[in-house]
């Protein structure tokens, strides 16, 4: 059971963060990926989710503000069931990255950071992922795809659109 | 998923494991894991430092500083708990073999990290990983609930007596987190800011306990070097640089890929022979050695050896081992703004000649690409660079200046062409692009 009485999270994800504060010598320390996983449960990091973390944390809200505005994977506004992270850094770029993402943003007709009609994808332009010798790269919800080609990228939107796509949370 | 590829060159050590589904507990176990850690325990932590000595072993993570000195700092009695940090917070443009190594060995990285931790005395490990790497997360973290189900973590590991866990942790985006002060940082739930050095890590760390940090790969070549012997690991490298390392060749090559080759391997063989050579028979136009912070070397200038002290001779660096090829089609002002773009926008504000100098590079270069640049801006952006070089109190002002001099002074023509003849030129690509990453 979690110990705060009106968690907003699933039991599954409470509990989870109950006894991901007792890991670390300070509590503290669960912070970063705290926001992390609850970004996946709700969608972004909402106002209640800052309140509620700060709560689990014994922190002030504006410390947990502090961190939360320090990492570019966190974001304050919803995104889509299936955000799309282009890598169009050096290694991504050589090998057409800028292509990927004028074709996924033509293909779902949103720019960065922007969320489709129907709340399906989003779209990211992103740093350097760490799949250099395999780029052009991108992920979608922390799902790698590798040596990407346009066609690649409609038969990999088309997968997410079935709902057939490999989730990684 | 990425592939594995091979060449007969290389020398198989750390990545000895890879391919062979040793993420799984059981299959690691029948390919000598585990052996290292309990071999460390019967010898004892004099043994385990004097080993990595003779090892010749540095740091993979990119300074090179010898990791056996390393452990040998972190003071014999301590008030505060002493700790282990893993650096798995691999974000360096063109680096990808941490990934591999998570993904192919995570139970060489616990491995390690024990080894480090019994080396130093201390009873509790971190293994960071960056946020994107959600899914080998998941691997690392069901490896290390394997090895407690085992008994292998936990108390009194291998009957030893020694207490040991490790916490696995995740990142949320951020470059400056790979510096060893900014990821305690945020290992404590703050932003990830480097701190003020001294003290170091070794004497003031992680909640203020002595810490030790090494980059992934170090830690995963620990149980080979213990097992394999010291001198043996030292002689496969070349003179002060011991052993093997994963070498990521991405960009214009045939065979793109993470390759283990001996230190000291030559770099123009590397990227002809082992990767295949420039791609679709193009011709090579400069070469990023060790990750997008190394100056960039021309293509007279390859025929170099892959390790820390050549490397420098030749007036660059060994970095993380990821080398960038380009091909003649680059344009290398584009490249320039491409790379100082990320710098720009993973700075985290800290120290002024950083924040401002990665700003201004980067307004100044997209000024240039866009058509609107004067020759003057070539010498602007040099003295930006020179201002930032050793001002800053971590490594990111220096990771953003090296490149750029390395550009501007290597390819000034270059700029000063475009600036003369593209005045009115069509971006290939546009700014909006450029400056709208994340």
């Amino acid at each position: 059971m979690s110990k705060i009485a009106n968690s907003i999270f699933t039991p599954e994800t409470a509990t989870r963060f109950d006894h991901l504060v007792t890991l670390y010598p300070v509590k503290r320390s669960a912070l970063v990926p705290m926001l992390l996983y609850a970004q996946d449960e709700v969608g972004y990091v909402s106002d209640a989710v800052v309140t509620e973390i700060a709560q689990r944390l014994d922190l002030l809200e504006l410390d947990v503000r502090n961190v939360l505005s320090y990492y570019s994977m966190l974001r304050t506004k919803p995104a889509g069931k299936y955000n799309v992270q282009v890598c169009t850094n050096i290694s991504c770029m050589l090998r057409g990255g800028y292509e990927i993402l004028d074709h996924c943003k033509h293909k779902l007709g949103i720019g960065h950071k922007e969320v489709t009609a129907d709340k399906l994808f989003s779209l990211e332009e992103v740093e350097c992922i760490g799949a250099c010798c395999w780029a052009p790269v991108m992920q979608v919800n922390y799902d790698f795809h590798d040596n990407l080609t346009p066609a690649k990228v409609d038969d990999i939107l088309e997968t997410y659109r079935a709902g057939k796509g490999k989730d990684v949370k | 998923m990425p592939t594995l590829v091979s060449h007969p060159d290389e020398v198989k050590v750390i990545s000895r494991r890879f391919g062979q589904g040793a993420a799984d507990i059981d299959k690691y176990l029948e390919l000598d894991g585990y052996k290292a850690i309990q071999k460390a325990i019967a010898e004892g932590p004099d043994w385990v430092i004097n080993t990595m000595k003779a090892s010749g072993l540095r740091g993979r993570g990119g300074a090179g500083f010898p990791t056996g000195m390393k452990w040998s700092f972190v003071p014999k009695q301590s008030e505060k708990p002493k700790y282990v940090l893993v650096n798995g917070d691999e974000s360096e443009p063109g680096t990808c073999k941490d990934h591999v190594i998570f993904l192919h060995d995570p139970h060489a990285v616990i491995e390690g990290t024990m080894i480090a931790g019994l080396a130093i005395g201390a009873k509790m490990g971190f293994i960071y990983l960056r946020g994107e790497y959600r899914y080998l997360l998941k691997i690392v973290e069901k490896a290390v609930a394997d090895a407690y189900s085992r008994g292998f973590l936990g108390k009194n590991i291998f009957g030893s007596g020694v207490d040991f866990d490790i916490v696995t942790q995740s990142g949320a985006g951020a470059y400056e987190v790979g510096e060893e002060s900014a990821l305690m940082e945020s290992l404590e739930g703050k932003r990830g800011v480097p701190r003020i050095k001294p003290p170091f890590p070794a004497v003031v760390g992680l909640y203020g306990g002595p810490t030790v940090i090494n980059n992934a790969e170090t830690i995963a070549s620990a149980p080979h070097i213990l097992l394999m012997g010291g001198e043996a690991y030292a002689k496969i490298g070349s003179e002060r640089n011991g052993g093997t390392r994963l070498f990521g060749i991405s960009g214009h090559v045939e065979r793109p890929g993470v390759y283990e080759l001996p230190m000291g391997y030559n770099l123009k063989k590397a990227i002809y022979d082992v990767a295949g050579g420039v791609k679709d028979g193009k011709k090579l136009k400069a070469v990023v050695p060790g990750g997008s912070s190394c100056p960039v070397l021309l293509p007279e200038e390859i025929d170099v050896g892959l390790d820390f002290d050549q490397m420098g001779k030749a007036g660059t660096m060994l970095g993380s081992g990821g080398i960038v090829v380009l091909d003649e089609t680059v344009s290398i002002v584009e490249f320039a703004l491409r790379t100082i773009a990320f710098y720009q926008h993973e700075s985290c504000g800290w120290c002024i000649p950083c924040r401002e100098g990665t700003d201004w590079i980067k307004k100044t270069l997209t000024r240039v690409y866009n058509g609107g640049g004067s020759k003057k801006d070539v010498a602007n952006v040099q003295y930006l660079a020179e201002n930032m070089m050793g001002r800053t109190f971590c490594p990111l002002g220096d990771a953003a200046a090296m490149p750029t001099l390395g550009f501007v002074k290597k390819f000034r023509k270059e700029f000063e062409d475009y600036i003369e003849g593209h005045k009115a030129g069509t971006p290939i690509i546009t700014v909006e692009q450029l400056v709208g990453a994340h």
